[in-house]
């Protein structure tokens, strides 16, 4: 989506849950997907880490917007996002150095994300402040709630508890929490995605062939 | 300068089949799901890949060592790195288009994806934490691009079949792809315990 001056901030936020869902729609950022859902607590905390990012990253280039010159603005998104991942892994050092051993090396890599540097390019570079932030809102909130949804089965059906608080107490499956376990979680949500999504489509378009 | 070969040895092996980077630590999938459609293009990107992997580790090495550790600028580690790869790549593809238009002609789309995705960073920052030594380096660089060849190989497989199977409408397309990577992956676990490191 690239309008401007759009005032459909709701429209905007649920545009990036569910429309152009960065996991399960567009199928980028893939890489710490699988790696933090393992539980729910790292899950979580990178959904909110990406969402701090990409909101700050586009409301600093919505700013900027008019002062970057065309030809480099690449790099410079490049910069602006590697400044923003540098503090958010700082700070998760600092305030949950836990989970931050888990996963320090993926907060790191939050700086690779393809949809952040998407969204930069096609939305805040054009966009005015309040747009641009809801935009970035709704894209990290699609993110955090995609891996919620994931780290939540995963730690649930695969260790039988909820951020450390055992739950299920028979035996649970522990391959949601291998690597393996992570692809299956990640594809079987993504094709329940899809079926919900063409189930939607077929119920709001009934006419139109499948 | 003793070269340790069996700590050499050890590494690649690790990087390639224990710590796989797409099976074992999720990293450049997105890469991996793109580009694993057809043999002729894994191949293709495995080449470009582990060449492009050890010369940025190598770089990165380099700087992180001579220049970030005595500047005391290491928390900065994560913007230089990544200017040095889209630098380098950016430099490759110049070069290459000019010296080698032929190769340029084969390999140079795979150039433009590398730049910017998860598994190229990875190897300098995992090289920086654990402060390898420059050989030690390489030799992971090159363990790294071995193992994304041979994901992506073994993928490229699969998938030219998989084109034919008959698959549920939700699921066509990534959702499977994603569930036949599960299974490699869950084959690949049955490396973890092949060395003691």
């Amino acid at each position: 989506m690239t309008q401007t001056g759009t005032t459909d901030y709701v429209g905007l936020i649920r545009n990036g849950i569910f429309k152009e869902n960065t996991i399960f729609k567009l199928a980028l950022s893939l890489c710490p997907s699988i790696a933090v859902t393992n539980n729910l607590r790292n899950g979580f905390l990178m959904g909110v880490a990406v969402l701090f990012v990409q909101v700050m990253v586009n409301i600093t280039i919505s700013l900027m917007r008019n002062f970057i010159h065309p030809r480099i603005r690449l790099p410079i998104f490049m910069l602006i996002i590697s400044g923003w991942v540098t503090i958010t892994d700082m700070s998760m050092a600092a305030f949950a150095p836990e989970a931050y051993k888990q996963m320090g090396l993926y907060i790191q890599l939050i700086v690779a994300f393809a949809s952040i540097l998407a969204r930069a390019e096609m939305f805040a570079s054009k966009n005015k402040f309040m747009p641009s932030m809801f935009d970035g809102i709704g894209m990290g909130l699609g993110f955090l709630l995609a891996l919620t949804v994931i780290s939540f089965f995963r730690e649930l059906l695969g260790k039988g508890s909820l951020w450390g608080f055992p739950i299920i107490q028979a035996k649970p499956l522990l391959i949601l929490i291998l690597p393996a376990g992570g692809f299956f979680a990640v594809g079987i949500l993504m094709g329940f995605f899809n079926w919900m999504s063409m189930r939607n489509e077929k119920r709001r378009h009934p006419d139109r062939a499948a | 300068m003793s070269m340790d070969f069996s700590k050499l040895f050890e590494l690649i092996i690790a990087a390639s089949l224990i710590n796989n980077f797409v099976f074992t630590r999720f990293l450049g999938l997105c890469i991996f799901f793109g580009v694993s459609r057809k043999m002729e293009t894994a191949v293709g990107m495995s080449i470009t890949f582990t060449s492009v992997m050890m010369i940025s580790a190598a770089l990165s090495w380099l700087i992180f060592n001579y220049i970030m550790i005595p500047l005391d600028i290491t928390f900065l580690k994560i913007i230089i790195f990544i200017g040095i790869v889209a630098g380098f790549v950016q430099a490759s593809d110049t070069i290459m288009r000019k010296v080698s238009p032929g190769l340029y002609y084969k390999l140079g789309i795979y150039l433009a994806l590398i730049s910017t995705n998860c598994i190229i960073l990875a190897v300098p920052l995992i090289n920086a934490g654990e402060k390898y030594s420059f050989i030690e380096s390489l030799a992971f660089a090159f363990g790294s691009g071995a193992g994304f060849a041979l994901a992506l190989i073994i993928m490229a497989s699969i998938r030219e079949k998989l084109e034919l199977a008959d698959v549920p409408a939700p699921f066509k397309g990534t959702p499977i792809a994603f569930i036949v990577t599960g299974l490699i992956a869950l084959a690949f676990t049955g490396f973890s315990g092949l060395i003691k490191l």
